[in-house]
């Protein structure tokens, strides 16, 4: 079975045209296979993206990739509620559930569930593969071994992150109007000026996370480009690029170049490190310890 | 005079439990000594025979007990969890708290009467998620995340057909839980998988000059001035710097007490309150325990409650009302 590539959805506030240009991009040129569109994070975004939606769908469409609608994971009030029931209920696109709210509305017919909803084991997996989940991107800090097991127990298609800051929490507060200052009604969408999460650092230097609005995500990039020939004798055949503000269709090209052998992964993760600039790469949860660390991948010893 | 709230309270060891009892509680929570509940640290929570001892005393005075299983299940070892759940049924327990979906499955099919709560742990925030949880699981009551207003608990009651529970006073979490993994990413310990956040294995004071230094792992938390109270570095409740400015981004020091708001709170159509605090003594439980018996005892009377300051329990903490208010946010 070829391993297939799922690009994430944009967690980011990014303006609308950024966020256009950036799925034509992807559209025309990466080699994923499916990609998520929706707001994740927050549904006072969504303004802005809703009205360019039709043309980045129609785009994606062109380019003959598949299209996930990937929902808010926190839904605490009725216009929240209101607009995952709305997508839930659109025909066509595959939806992707991140919260178990999405779960009920989409029950009985094919879903993706996202990786915020607490798929940890074998038992919930096969409660929500009979209610209708097809695929479920698991829950970042799941290891390796808990990972082969959850293969093993399920024809479900199972995804896990290989690339981009990895979430870590959300808030009914929003940081990210906390440190300007502003209460989260008169946020005044401040998250805009950090395409890639604004920088938390220790008071000792040393950045630790970065925060998206309501949400906290990891400030290393997660990269398994070393761990793919394992996921995949595991039995893991999908693999999510979690987008970041760098050049994200090179990034997909490296991990099918890894995938199909045409690189080395050693090779693959200089390339990506290229990339990424300053921002360190991270493995540690993939090999059960902390998820900020980066362990030697199976490459090291080449 | 309105039904009273249900007053639902902390037990970290059997003396907690017999404090609470006697405090006024009308349930309480607890663990077992494993990573089968959220909150696994080393010297708490309940062998088998102190859960089947302390139901008997609750009992007998006419409280309940809740057994906490509500961490997420290992994949390829769900015996820890499935013998929690049925050694709960057998040594008394009036309701389990659960989490895990799996879990929740297994409960229901094979304790069909054991009561079940969903735990604050599976993060049901809204309508959709708690009549899922109803209907697939038959739960009886939701322990709502704290991530709610007043005004989103009491619309959100108007529409559930199950009991809910909010947290009232004590440590107080700012991410939805369940759904952080910050202390695993730092730590590697998790609160999903393990049941603890920021462990105190982890932890490291270092003096420096005349600061100290908390650290969890190799990572500093917070540095205090000379002089200046020193608190626990839990990940969220640390000191960072963003944009240049240093501050307490995600919570400053603070602990939830909403005992002012009980009627508010029966307004909203809430069934049941709890105390946060299995990792606290007895002398806290009693206090605490005994601070809001007499206010909800007021409050069901319509009268308004007795002055109490519950500021020696909050280690000099600010007190704060949290997401509960709008203006936390």
């Amino acid at each position: 079975m070829t391993a297939k590539l799922t690009l994430g959805p944009v967690l980011f506030n990014w303006a609308p045209e950024k966020w256009r240009d950036f799925y034509f991009g992807i559209a025309d040129e990466a080699l994923v296979d499916s990609v998520c569109i929706g707001e994740v994070v927050c549904a006072k975004r969504a303004a802005f993206t809703d009205p360019v939606l039709p043309e980045v769908i129609a785009r994606l469409e062109a380019g003959g990739k598949e299209i996930i609608h990937s929902t808010l994971a926190l839904i605490m009030n009725d216009d929240e509620m209101r607009r995952v029931r709305a997508i839930a209920a659109e025909p066509g696109h595959l939806v992707e559930a991140n919260d178990i709210s999405a779960v009920a509305l989409l029950r009985g017919r094919p879903h993706a569930i996202g990786p915020f909803v607490n798929v940890y084991n074998e038992a919930t997996l096969a409660y929500l593969a009979r209610l209708g989940a097809t695929r479920v991107s698991l829950p970042g800090e799941l290891p390796a071994g808990s990972l082969a097991v959850l293969a093993k127990s399920t024809p479900v298609e199972l995804e896990v992150q290989v690339f981009g800051r990895l979430p870590l929490a959300l808030s009914a507060r929003c940081y990210h109007a906390r440190a300007h200052n502003l209460h989260k009604d008169g946020c005044q969408y401040v998250c805009a000026d950090d395409p890639d999460g604004l920088d938390v650092e220790t008071l000792d230097g040393e950045p630790l996370f970065v925060v998206n609005g309501t949400q906290t995500l990891s400030y290393t990039y997660c990269n398994l480009v070393g761990e793919l020939e394992a996921l995949g004798a595991a039995g893991i055949g999908r693999f999510r690029l979690s987008p970041q503000d760098i050049d994200m269709v090179a990034v997909a090209r490296i991990f099918r170049d890894v995938l199909d052998g045409r690189e080395e992964p050693l090779a693959g993760f200089h390339r990506l490190g290229g990339l990424a600039g300053p921002i360190p790469f991270s493995n540690g949860f993939y090999h059960g310890g902390e998820g900020v660390k980066s362990l030697p991948s199976p490459f090291a010893n080449d | 005079m309105t039904a009273p709230l249900e007053l639902v309270c902390p037990a970290g060891t059997p003396a907690a439990l017999r404090a609470a009892v006697d405090a006024g509680a009308d349930s309480v929570y607890l663990g077992f000594r494993d990573a089968t509940n959220a909150r696994n640290f080393p010297g708490l929570n309940f062998s088998r025979g102190e859960l089947k001892q302390g139901a008997a005393y609750a009992h007998d005075h006419g409280a309940e007990i809740f057994v906490a299983i509500n961490t997420y299940p290992e994949a390829g070892n769900l015996d820890p969890w499935h013998r929690a759940v049925d050694d709960a049924a057998a040594l008394g327990a009036d309701a389990i708290l659960l989490a895990d979906i799996g879990l929740a499955d297994y409960a229901a099919r094979n304790h069909p009467d054991l009561r079940r709560h969903l735990s604050v742990q599976a993060s049901a925030s809204n309508v959709e998620a708690i009549r899922f949880y109803h209907r697939e699981f038959a739960i009886k009551r939701v322990v709502l995340p704290r991530v709610l207003t007043i005004g989103e608990i009491a619309a959100l009651n108007a529409q559930v057909p199950v009991e809910t529970e909010i947290f009232v006073f004590g440590g107080l979490c700012v991410m939805a839980e369940g759904r952080c993994a910050l202390s695993s990413y730092i730590t590697g310990v998790s609160p999903n998988k393990d049941g603890a956040c920021s462990p105190a294995s982890h932890v490291r004071y270092e003096e420096r000059g005349d600061e100290l230094v908390s650290k969890l792992g190799d990572h500093t938390i917070n540095v205090f001035a000379s002089g200046e109270a020193a608190g626990y570095p839990t990940l969220c409740k640390g000191r960072f710097v963003t944009r240049g400015r240093v501050s307490y981004l995600f919570e400053d020091p603070a602990s939830l007490n909403a005992i002012g708001m009980l009627p508010e709170l029966m307004a909203a159509g809430v069934t049941a309150i709890k105390i946060e605090g299995r990792q606290r003594g007895k002398a806290y439980v009693s206090m605490v325990v005994g601070a809001f018996r007499r206010a909800v005892d007021a409050a069901a009377k319509g009268e308004a409650a007795p002055p109490v300051d519950l500021g020696a329990v909050t280690e000099g903490q600010r007190q704060t009302t949290g997401a509960y208010r709008k203006a936390w946010q």
